[in-house]
């Protein structure tokens, strides 16, 4: 009986967890353009808009 | 590689828009920036992106440059302190035809989101909350149940507001208005249902429905974000046609500088320079110039018009051949466009609301249900006396027939049905309109643009020396007029003129003139082309004519070209037992001809309230009629129409008033389109059908008492299932084999329709 109390909430919060990359993704437009990321994958240099953000790390 | 590479500097001749049109279009945001959308339609595939945002962001002030494939929109960032880059005039360069689009109306997808969110979070609670009930089902002790059960009303509340609301909001307007939806039982069910589970919660109950709840509401946001999406893609892919109304114009003011003016701001007096290629943007009077106009999409009329001073012009109508001053003579809010959107409005009012089949049956049903619970709640109080139990299997019964494969069985099939059609190049605005062309019985087309393609073909290009198209053709490409285009297109495949014109002009009303090597050669009207000495038996049929120093060298002849496939969709539609008319506001004698040659009844010289009455008058005597137009003069008789269709050349009202959108050439996108919906019309009949026979089952065993969380469970899944393995077979089989019949023998396509129209 006292493992419920480890892994239930363990097993909401995965899922929770998951529910939130889902909605953060949704709003950072990542599904805005699903046709366009596949074929963006295959460019060998994405042109400044990409290398900002290498910069910054 | 060059799959998306058409010729370079061909396309968007017309579209060119001036740095005032782009300004007035863009929007600002911050840090100095300023952001327009481009509609780009020709942008398929990973290369157009990388063509596009090189081309884009290497012009000097563009900060950042993003394309987005699925929409075929581009989205430039550009440097407000300086006049806007030439987007679309770089475009054209590069191959790509682009038009301005309106940041506005990227709004829509607010809704979208909005069911994306909803279906997450019921995805997220009922697959947890499945899981506890696994646990329960598979024998928990009573204590464990308790605890699962409690935890399953703490995921199922967020769950049941958050997803629920979509279908509460919706089950509410109904009522509010007396009316009933499907979204009725649907709220009423789950409601119920968390309601019981919770008392029962509450009580140390063994059954709790809370997985059946959310599952419930899971399934049915999957069909109606599908749903919605499908719409979406439709709708975005219409937008994404040209413009076809004037956004703005040159005004002059009193003291004689121009000023851009939106076209709402222009009033009736004021005078509007309009150079070639652009069209009217309110109605006028030349004051000065001579041109001529191209009104296929505001009359009908195929030839174009010449204008000259104190001519009226009609707003809408695109100026050919030479620059004009007008003078407004009624502002845009009271021009033929905004009469045609009057009348369209009008004629929307008099099409009487249409039910869709899902509400249809609701109506039914709800009822039916509703009283089936209650009689069973009554008879097991007379049976039994225990109110707990009465309850409890009363909204048993609510949950095993809570219309999960009834909430699924229509939206499925037309979902892929639209798939379907969008395959084939057909966008359809909703369900409802799909539902409606299945019942047409017969079928009303526009001539101009419609069954032809509204721009004019050189007929007997064979029978012409080389050299003499050749030369016309060199000639013919200075001038945008639409014979001069047919005379460039037809020379374009040949060898190049060896002669180099120079001193081209342009002679509204007349045609082409030029010197080449000490000759001077015109290519236009017979008489003026060929001076006074024209014979006049030359002047009936040749449309233009090649002349150097007087002297006859060629004369062409001009057709409307008919849409491809249009004489087998007419036989198609006929044999289907489809009435079959042709309305048209053009001259007599082509649409006499083109009416001869296809066989079929017709009418010229209508006006748009002559289109509107006829459809009227058809609707009056029963009939349920399709109309297939494309201009602005039939967009009331569009609207009034059972079901619609337009091409996608279509003046944007008329586009917005269809319910479909065909965006290639075939005319038999019309029949197809219909074989489609009655198909799709036939497998909602049978899910309806299917939807009937599970509650002859299930609502027998749940009045009988023997249902549980879990018996409910395995109904609902199994009953969506079928549902939608029964949408699915739209995909293929039957329809698929006569439709690709179609396209080799059109003898296939009658079969196939009426086999549609028998079942």
């Amino acid at each position: 009986m006292t493992d419920y109390f480890y892994l239930i909430p363990l097993a909401l919060a995965i899922g929770a967890v998951a529910l939130a990359t889902f909605m953060w993704s949704l709003r950072s437009g990542q599904y805005d353009d699903l046709d366009g990321a596949a074929e963006r994958i295959l460019f060998d240099d994405e042109p400044r808009a990409g290398s900002d953000q290498i910069e910054s790390i | 590689m060059s799959c998306c590479a058409p010729g370079a500097g061909f396309a968007a001749v017309d579209q060119a828009a001036t740095a005032d049109e782009v300004l007035l279009a863009s929007r600002e945001i911050d840090d100095g920036l300023r952001q327009s959308d481009l509609s780009v339609p020709q942008i398929h595939c990973g290369n157009c992106i990388r063509t596009v945002e090189g081309t884009l962001s290497a012009l000097p002030g563009v900060a950042h440059a993003r394309v987005n494939l699925s929409t075929r929109r581009a989205t430039i960032r550009w440097r407000a302190d300086a006049p806007p880059p030439p987007f679309i005039e770089a475009l054209a360069q590069a191959g790509y035809e682009a038009h301005l689009d309106d940041i506005a109306a990227m709004a829509g997808d607010e809704q979208q989101s909005e069911l994306v969110r909803a279906l997450a979070v019921a995805g997220f609670a009922s697959s947890n909350i499945m899981i506890l009930s696994v646990s329960v089902w598979a024998g928990a002790e009573p204590a464990t149940r308790d605890l699962f059960h409690w935890i399953s009303a703490l995921i199922a509340v967020p769950a049941l507001v958050y997803s629920g609301r979509v279908f509460f909001r919706s089950a509410w307007r109904a009522v509010s208005h007396g009316r009933t939806n499907m979204d009725v039982p649907i709220s009423i069910g789950v409601l119920l249902a968390f309601g019981l589970s919770l008392y029962e919660t509450a009580q140390g109950g063994a059954h709790a429905y809370f997985d059946a709840a959310i599952s419930l509401l899971f399934f049915l946001l999957i069909g109606r974000t599908l749903d919605h999406m499908m719409r979406e893609r439709a709708r975005a892919a219409v937008k994404g046609l040209a413009r076809l109304a004037a956004r703005g114009a040159l005004v002059l003011d009193p003291d004689g500088s121009p000023t851009y003016m939106p076209v709402g701001e222009i009033a009736a007096g004021m005078t509007i320079l309009l150079a070639a290629g652009e069209r009217v943007p309110v109605d006028a009077r030349v004051q000065d110039g001579a041109s001529e106009l191209d009104c296929s999409l505001v009359s009908g009329e195929s030839r174009p018009q010449p204008v000259a001073a104190g001519s009226e012009l009609q707003a809408g109508t695109l100026n050919l051949t030479g620059p004009l001053r007008i003078v407004a003579t009624a502002a845009a809010k009271d021009s033929f466009l905004a009469e045609m959107m009057r009348m369209m409005e009008a004629a929307e009012e008099g099409r009487s609301a249409y039910r869709r089949i899902a509400d249809r049956a609701a109506r039914l049903y709800a009822p039916v249900i509703h009283l089936t619970a209650f009689l069973t709640f009554l008879g097991w109080m007379a049976v039994a006396g225990d109110l707990h139990r009465a309850v409890t299997i009363a909204i048993a019964v609510l949950i095993v027939t809570c219309p999960c494969a009834l909430g699924l069985a229509v939206p499925m099939v037309q979902i892929v049905a639209s798939r379907r059609l969008f395959e084939k190049g057909i966008m359809v605005k909703d369900g409802a309109a799909m539902e409606r062309l299945a019942e047409i019985d017969s079928v009303i087309f526009d001539k101009t643009g419609t069954l032809t393609l509204g721009n004019p073909r050189l007929v007997d290009a064979d029978r012409h020396a080389p050299g003499a198209l050749a030369l016309a053709a060199a000639l013919a490409a200075h001038s945008r007029h639409p014979y001069s285009r047919a005379l460039a297109m037809a020379g374009g495949t040949l060898a190049p003129a060896t002669v180099s014109f120079t001193d081209v002009t342009e002679r509204p009303g007349c045609g082409l003139e030029a010197s080449a090597g000490g000759a001077l050669y015109r290519l236009g009207r017979p008489e003026w082309a060929l001076g006074q000495g024209a014979a006049t038996a030359d002047r009936s049929d040749a449309g233009v004519v090649l002349a150097k120093d007087g002297a006859s060298l060629a004369a062409f002849r001009f057709d409307d070209r008919v849409r491809a496939g249009t004489s087998e969709a007419i036989a198609a539609l006929e044999a289907a037992g489809l009435g079959v008319e042709i309305l048209s506001g053009d001259r007599d004698e082509p649409v006499r001809r083109l009416a001869a040659l296809l066989g079929v009844p017709h009418a010229a010289r209508v006006s748009p309230g002559g289109k509107l009455a006829q459809v009227e008058a058809a609707a009056a005597a029963g009939r349920k009629v399709l109309m297939v137009g494309d201009g602005l003069n039939d967009a009331p008789a569009l609207a009034r129409a059972h079901a619609s269709m337009a091409p996608a050349s279509a003046a944007d009202v008329g586009r917005n008033a269809a319910d479909f959108v065909f965006l290639r050439e075939s005319l038999l996108a019309v029949p197809q389109a219909i074989a489609v919906a009655r198909a799709a019309q036939r497998l909602v009949r049978q899910n309806l059908g299917l939807a009937v026979a599970y509650n002859v089952v299930a609502v027998p065993v749940a009045v009988l008492g023997y249902v549980t969380p879990l018996v409910a469970a395995i109904a609902m899944s199994v009953s969506s299932l079928i549902v939608v393995g029964n949408a699915l077979r739209l995909g293929g089989g039957a329809t698929d084999d006569a439709m690709a019949g179609t396209a080799r023998a059109p003898a296939a396509k009658p079969v196939e329709l009426a086999a549609g129209g028998a079942l």
